[in-house]
């Protein structure tokens, strides 16, 4: 396969590009952020994504979506992160729908699905309990209660978890932190006894939750895939949204990239452009080749996800990982370059900044995913 | 799509039966590589066997025009014999300056005389080259160069020095930048010309390197006549056809950050620092300075694909080489800093058979020059603010 889009993906580009660059600049996040916005998004603008196929992108045919690939998800993420657009589409449209059309029983499916692809159901990945992403480590625990089980225990960073209709859980229902076995995956309504959800205001002013879960009981029906054996489905999902984020960060860091580049050609001292300083124009070009290779190893790594989800993991490592370094080599250039004003909140380049950082932890930061790829390659 | 895919399946077979397995293990040393060339010898049977049915099928070059040897394939199909070739670790049949730099040049600036003269030579690896650019003088600031050749009725008289010509002393034929015109502005009076090395004239002097080795020479022209139909493309406008040759050097030059052969960095350092029970490097920090280096090396193979779907989708930027010659580079330098690293004292060896007469640290040595030769990591940087950046006074 030739690592350029297609036609149709490009036209794709297009599409998402003009309708995000139109609707949602950054100025639209910065106003939610100071209005202190309940929901954190737009639903008017989520029910445009819906019209346009957006959001039921990764959902199959059958169920009302698009049936589309990774590599699509990735085009939109990667113009979401152009302008930094909050929106329920990495945990909803690319998370949860991961999940439900990868590891879900043909009920639950017809159930959520359908309306995944339409707009009308949110819902949330709840993976992280401590201040890393370390899935191997899930502790909230699912006890055998009858013919359910009962969930209890805390998770941390669940994006959109305040708006969710729909959360899909982690927990370990048998042996330790730490065994790959014993890891299952539950479908739970939030509104069910016994949980709590916070909000969490973030650093980058998007959407997060800490949920805590005190003896909720589940049926054995809102089981996702097989019981004790759902790390091979989680580790699918998180890895497909591991390919998005990195999209969502090569997008991120070009926009940031593209407008240091500009300001380089636009401010003067000393009598002239800034940019015509070698010592800024030698950053400038490393930042540049950077990027292009990061964009080169994210895109491989969504076509690798599209090809063979079981033989994507060493791309997605590498892609993750350098998305992570370059993004923050990319907002860190970004900031100083643009000197005292880069500085300003009334600038849009601190936003970048905040928001690199987030997705930086995201399913596993530079460090975790540089470690992955040494541990499986077996030193 | 399915044509692709018959194809693979024919050529893995082929590659299968005809590539024998001396050939398939990874490069150690000098004499793994085949140059071609008038005085060339094979180092082994399986080194001519192997060089022989890939010539006759075409594929020492398999993207150049059947009718100069080539293997008439187009830009998937060449795509696929490469990788085939990597699944089974098969060694490039011929390595040459003819293939990599000077072939694209002629196929792009020659008259078909000269390109039937020259390339069937470079394709069945009768005919060595070097490259005349870099002079004492005329370092980064090439175009500055100074070696002069006259006009004299049919006949250009060539007098000046070249430095840092690789392999002058093995090499056939130059391609040589001269400089046709010292009234002109310094990128307007240069012609990009050839000829042979056993020229009345000609002389070569190795120059002993930090390494040891002795892969580049001084190179004098004293003297030496050469025709002027063998000037490529417009006199006084080699400055393009070297612009454009330089472009596939650096091309090339960027593969080597690539090269993933040979044993894994990983098992390397785990043989001489050892491995706790899970298998962990013992050398926590060495751990991380392979697994980031082999996340970039990863990103680099990726963007080195996507490069040539880029140029053959006609999306290419024409200065990207010099992006990737740089990373290249850097991260070749990188790859041999971990090998010191990682082999510690029994890397400093520089003598004993034990050490295969200190191959490692010699090659490390060699891999500083990565980012000078070819235009150094500082010049490629100012080639992508310039071109690729647009950014003023660059």
């Amino acid at each position: 396969m030739a690592l350029v889009l297609t036609e149709e993906q490009s036209m794709l580009r297009e599409s998402a590009r003009g309708l995000i660059s139109d609707k949602a600049p950054v100025a639209h996040l910065r106003g939610l952020r100071d209005s202190k916005d309940a929901t954190g998004f737009s639903r008017d603008l989520w029910k445009t994504f819906a019209e346009m196929g957006f959001s039921g992108l990764l959902v199959p045919d059958q169920f009302g979506g698009s049936g589309l690939g990774c590599v699509e998800a990735g085009i939109v993420m990667e113009e979401i992160g152009r302008t930094l657009m909050p929106s329920p589409f990495l945990s909803t449209s690319v998370l949860a729908a991961s999940a439900l059309s990868r590891g879900g029983s043909e009920a639950q499916k017809a159930q959520h699905l359908p309306k995944i692809a339409d707009g009308s159901l949110l819902a949330a990945l709840a993976i992280d309990e401590g201040a890393k992403h370390r899935p191997l480590q899930t502790k909230l625990q699912a006890t055998r209660a009858g013919n359910g089980f009962k969930l209890s225990g805390d998770k941390a960073f669940v994006v959109d978890g305040h708006t969710a209709d729909l959360l899909i859980v982690a927990a370990r229902s048998a042996g330790s932190a730490g065994d790959k076995n014993g890891l299952t995956l539950f479908l739970v309504d939030p509104k069910a006894r016994g949980i709590a959800v916070e909000r969490t205001a973030m650093v980058d002013s998007h959407n997060a939750a800490r949920i805590v879960f005190d003896n909720v009981e589940v049926n054995a029906d809102s089981v996702l895939g097989e019981v004790d054996q759902g790390l091979g489905l989680l580790e699918g999902v998180l890895n497909i949204g591991r390919g998005a984020v990195a999209s969502e960060m090569v997008g991120l860091s070009d926009e940031v990239f593209g407008r240091t580049v500009a300001y380089l050609k636009e401010r003067k001292q000393f009598g002239k452009a800034i940019g015509e300083f070698q010592a800024l124009q030698h950053r400038a070009a490393e930042l540049y080749i950077d990027i292009e290779i990061t964009r080169a190893a994210v895109l491989k790594a969504l076509q690798a996800l599209d090809t063979d989800i079981g033989k994507a993991a060493t791309a997605v490592a590498v892609a993750k990982a350098r998305a992570g370094t370059t993004a923050t080599l990319a907002v860190q250039e970004g900031v100083q370059m643009h000197g005292g004003m880069g500085m300003t909140d009334q600038f849009d380049i601190g936003f970048f900044m905040k928001r690199a950082r987030v997705c930086q932890e995201l399913f596993g930061d530079s460090n975790y995913h540089t470690d992955q790829l040494a541990s499986g390659k077996g030193y | 799509m399915a044509d692709l895919e018959k194809f693979r399946a024919e050529t893995r077979a082929w590659l299968e039966q005809n590539c024998p397995p001396e050939m398939r293990k990874p490069i150690t040393s000098d004499g793994d590589t085949f140059w071609g060339g008038r005085n060339t010898k094979f180092s082994s049977e399986a080194q001519r066997v192997w060089f022989e049915r890939m010539r006759d099928k075409g594929w020492t070059v398999p993207h150049w025009p059947k009718e100069y040897g080539g293997g008439g394939l187009d830009g998937e199909e060449a795509k696929i014999v490469r990788q085939e070739m990597a699944a089974i670790g098969a060694r490039q049949p011929l390595t040459s300056f003819g293939i990599s730099m000077l072939g694209p040049a002629l196929l792009k600036y020659g008259t078909e005389e000269q390109k039937k003269e020259h390339l069937p030579k470079i394709t069945a690896g009768l005919i060595r080259w070097c490259q005349g650019y870099s002079e004492p003088n005329a370092g980064s600031d090439l175009a500055s160069l100074q070696t002069r050749a006259v006009g004299d009725g049919d006949d250009y008289v060539i007098n000046g020095q070249k430095i840092w010509t690789s392999y002058a002393n093995y090499a056939d034929w130059i391609f040589c930048l001269v400089r046709t015109d010292p009234a002109a502005k310094k990128h307007d009076g240069i012609s990009f010309i050839l000829f042979d090395m056993a020229s009345k004239g000609v002389s070569t002097k190795p120059i002993l390197l930090i390494s040891g080795y002795s892969p580049f020479c001084e190179t004098f022209f004293d003297n030496v006549r050469v025709p002027k139909s063998h000037v490529v493309g417009t006199v006084n406008r080699g400055w393009d056809v070297a612009k454009y040759l330089l472009q596939h050097e650096r091309a090339m030059i960027s593969g080597m950050g690539e090269r993933g052969v040979g044993r894994p960095l990983g098992q390397i350092a785990a043989d001489s620092v050892g491995a706790d029970a899970q298998g962990k490097l013992d050398d926590a920090q060495l751990r991380s300075q392979i697994a980031n280096f082999e996340v970039d090396e990863a990103a680099l193979a990726a963007a080195a694909e996507r490069a040539v779907d880029l140029a053959k989708a006609g999306q290419s930027h024409p200065a990207f080489s010099s992006a990737m010659k740089y990373y290249g580079t850097e991260l070749n330098k990188r790859r041999y800093e971990i090998l010191m690293s990682a082999g510690g004292i029994d890397a400093l060896e520089w003598e004993s058979d034990r050490s295969k007469g200190g191959a490692r640290p010699r090659a490390w040595l060699r891999t500083k020059a990565n980012s000078i030769e070819g235009g150094t990591s500082e010049v490629m940087l100012g080639i992508v603010a310039k071109r690729i950046l647009d950014l003023p006074g660059a």
